[in-house]
């Protein structure tokens, strides 16, 4: 049995904007879920239900088997880390972190005891007596990340904790709560619009789009296999190039005046124009394998990234620009701009979409 | 090497207008109108104080308005009962209005212009008008308080907390203002707690500067009130002040210095209390 369910959730403001749709999810105790999606999409909303700030239109949340969906917030026994902190500006470091034991009236050596123990959790030894104005931002954080777990939810839910810090302090924090997260085996929750954070830490992502749950998967899953056009785009770097159906039943296509396979049906008919979708790191430069698709284009930019040489390569008439991310190699020359070069990637992975920018195979599919 | 520099056309290396530097005379100048126009400010304050205190030096022997009235019972009786009515107005105002202001910013936020109308109205009801109310309206069944002095003072209260309603919940509601109250609420929520934990934890502490301000313009409009203390017959300080003016010429001048001094100490505490809170409140975390 799962430990958080959503069942049936569907969230409508008034005046008829629905900011969730049917969104259905089953968690197991201890699994870290991401929402992942654009601003707007609904993610925060469906977090804030768990929570019990908001109350869902219909559907069920329940926790441990018990309905919580009309209890009230501080009732729910899950804790949350927001994204401005919400630390109390009025109570030290130590206070803040007891709070939610002071509220469920715990004698004052236990919280004493369990403040100590979560300060050194989070790195912060010794720093209870300061107050929160008197911290960084990544310092203020990790406070309330330990305020959240100090009375032990049965839930954590982070609302994008770390989008209010700098780059460098958001890689080395989100390392830390995947840490402490798995040490306490606790379930997790964790909204983010941030493709690489939902990535690096979860067990499972949740695409959300428009309040509609687009794919839910592991982050492999997601990455290498997305169902929709959206989860292609959102997650990771995509490259779309134009082509022309040839012949839809062979998958035969017309990508800037050279002939390709797909994989498969196309489900467009001759003539029409579909998109193709690639991902950066399954292009190489040159022929490639026998079996896997060759297209002809021109350099237009090559950008040295470091470890990374990023070769954009536009494609004859409209078909479109592509780029290639290779490995830096000194002892190889990049190529010019300009200069005629080839790139080859295996059919099966890219992903055929039809000019309405949905799966034109699974629109095929779908229309059988 | 002419200097010039020569990337640029010929014509372009030389701006077409002189920037603008400030002089040290012209500086001078500035800093000597900006002190001006502070002595004259202090001035216009300062003067009748001044001439009041001169004048109540004239009694012979000389400070003896003073000595009087540090001496006279009757000064620290109605002073100290003008306080205890000014606390007692401070509490009533601000359980009545933290938590209405609270809840209004928080979950009614669409009532806020009427209810900033409502706290207005005390500015248009004249003090002799509401006091009349108050005795036409409590001096006979069912609730005839007017013919006890507890019942006056219950009056006195509410009419202090109806006039000082402008200034209490304009300070409470800028207080508000500079917190996530929102967001403080929610993470109180999500740690277990309820309304007046949140309430008394967490939100009164953050308007302690806000609830200061408030509460020393609402203790300097008691202690200053004479309207309707006089018409409840409440020995408060004001009307103690005109029933001795009357017979009296040096003395209400030292008693009337040393209620401005009093309310000057109090704003004073507010000072030192807020220095350095609002930057907590800020910095916090809580935006």
């Amino acid at each position: 049995m799962s430990y958080l369910t959503l069942t049936g959730i569907q969230k409508q403001f008034p005046g008829g904007v629905v900011a969730v749709a049917d969104f259905n999810l089953a968690m197991e105790k201890g699994e870290f879920v991401s929402f992942l999606g654009p601003s707007g999409c609904g993610k925060t909303t469906t977090l804030r239900m768990i929570a019990g700030f908001e109350q869902p239109t219909t559907g069920r949340v329940e926790l441990d088997g018990m309905d919580i969906t009309d209890r009230p917030p501080n009732r729910r026994n899950v804790g949350m880390v927001f994204q401005a902190y919400a630390l109390f500006p009025n109570m030290r470091v130590a206070d803040n972190i007891g709070f939610g034991l002071r509220v469920r009236g715990r004698d004052r050596a236990f919280i004493a005891r369990r403040v100590g123990e979560l300060l050194e959790l989070i790195g912060l030894p010794g720093k209870g007596d300061r107050y929160p104005w008197q911290m960084s931002g990544g310092q203020q954080q990790r406070v309330a990340l330990a305020r959240a777990l100090a009375f032990e939810p049965q839930v954590l839910l982070l609302d994008e904790p770390l989008s209010a810090l700098d780059a460098k302090i958001r890689v080395s924090l989100r390392a830390e709560i995947r840490t402490i997260q798995r040490q306490l085996g606790i379930t997790t929750v964790y909204v983010t619009h941030d493709q690489e954070e939902a990535l690096s830490l979860s067990d499972r992502i949740v695409v959300m789009s428009e309040g509609r749950i687009e794919q839910i998967g592991t982050p492999f899953e997601i990455y290498n296999f997305p169902r929709t056009p959206f989860v292609a785009r959102f997650v990771g770097t995509l490259n779309v190039l134009t082509a022309r159906v040839i012949d839809a039943t062979a998958g035969r296509l017309d990508v800037g005046g050279q002939e390709m396979r797909a994989t498969g049906a196309v489900g467009a008919i001759a003539g029409s124009t579909v998109s193709l979708a690639l991902r950066p790191e399954i292009l190489a430069m040159g022929d490639g394998e026998p079996d896997e698709v060759r297209l002809r284009g021109t350099v237009d930019e090559v950008t040295f990234l470091g470890a990374v040489v990023r070769i954009r390569i536009r494609l004859p008439g409209d078909a479109g620009v592509a780029s290639v991310d290779t490995f830096n190699n000194p002892h190889l020359a990049v190529p010019a701009r300009e200069s005629a070069v080839t790139f080859s990637f295996p059919s099966e992975a890219c992903l055929v979409l039809d000019g309405a920018g949905r799966d034109a195979v699974a629109a095929a599919e779908s229309a059988i | 090497m002419t200097g010039r520099d020569d990337r640029l056309p010929a014509g372009l290396d030389r701006p077409t207008s002189a920037p603008v530097r400030p002089t040290r005379r012209g500086m001078r100048q500035k800093t000597a109108a900006s002190w001006l126009l502070l002595l004259l400010g202090v001035a216009y304050f300062a003067l009748p104080l001044v001439g009041t205190l001169i004048f109540s030096l004239r009694a012979q022997p000389m400070a003896s308005a003073w000595t009087d009235m540090l001496n006279d019972p009757q000064v620290w009786s109605t002073l100290g009962y003008s306080f205890v009515i000014g606390v007692i107005t401070i509490i009533v105002s601000v359980v009545l209005l933290v938590p209405t202001a609270f809840w209004v910013r928080l979950r009614l936020p669409r009532l806020r212009p009427l209810v900033e109308f409502v706290t207005l109205l005390p500015f248009v009801v004249p003090p002799i008008v509401l006091v009349f109310g108050l005795i036409t309206t409590f001096s006979r069944p069912p609730l005839p308080l007017t013919g006890t002095n507890f019942g006056s003072d219950v009056l006195l209260v509410c009419a202090y907390v109806i006039l000082s309603l402008p200034y209490m919940y304009r300070s409470v509601d800028a207080g508000l203002r500079t917190i996530d109250i929102r967001t403080l609420t929610e993470a109180c929520q999500s740690l277990g707690a309820g309304w007046i934990t949140i309430l008394w934890r967490v939100i009164l502490p953050n308007l302690r500067v806000s609830i200061l301000s408030g509460a020393f313009l609402t203790l300097a409009i008691v202690v200053g009130e004479f309207t309707i203390a006089n018409f409840l017959a409440r020995p408060m300080f004001a009307t103690y002040l005109q029933q001795i003016s009357g017979n009296l010429a040096y003395q209400p001048a030292a008693v009337a210095l040393m209620s401005f001094g009093i309310t000057w100490g109090a704003m004073g505490v507010i000072a030192l209390i807020g220095r350095g809170s609002q930057a907590k409140v800020e910095i916090g975390g809580a935006h």
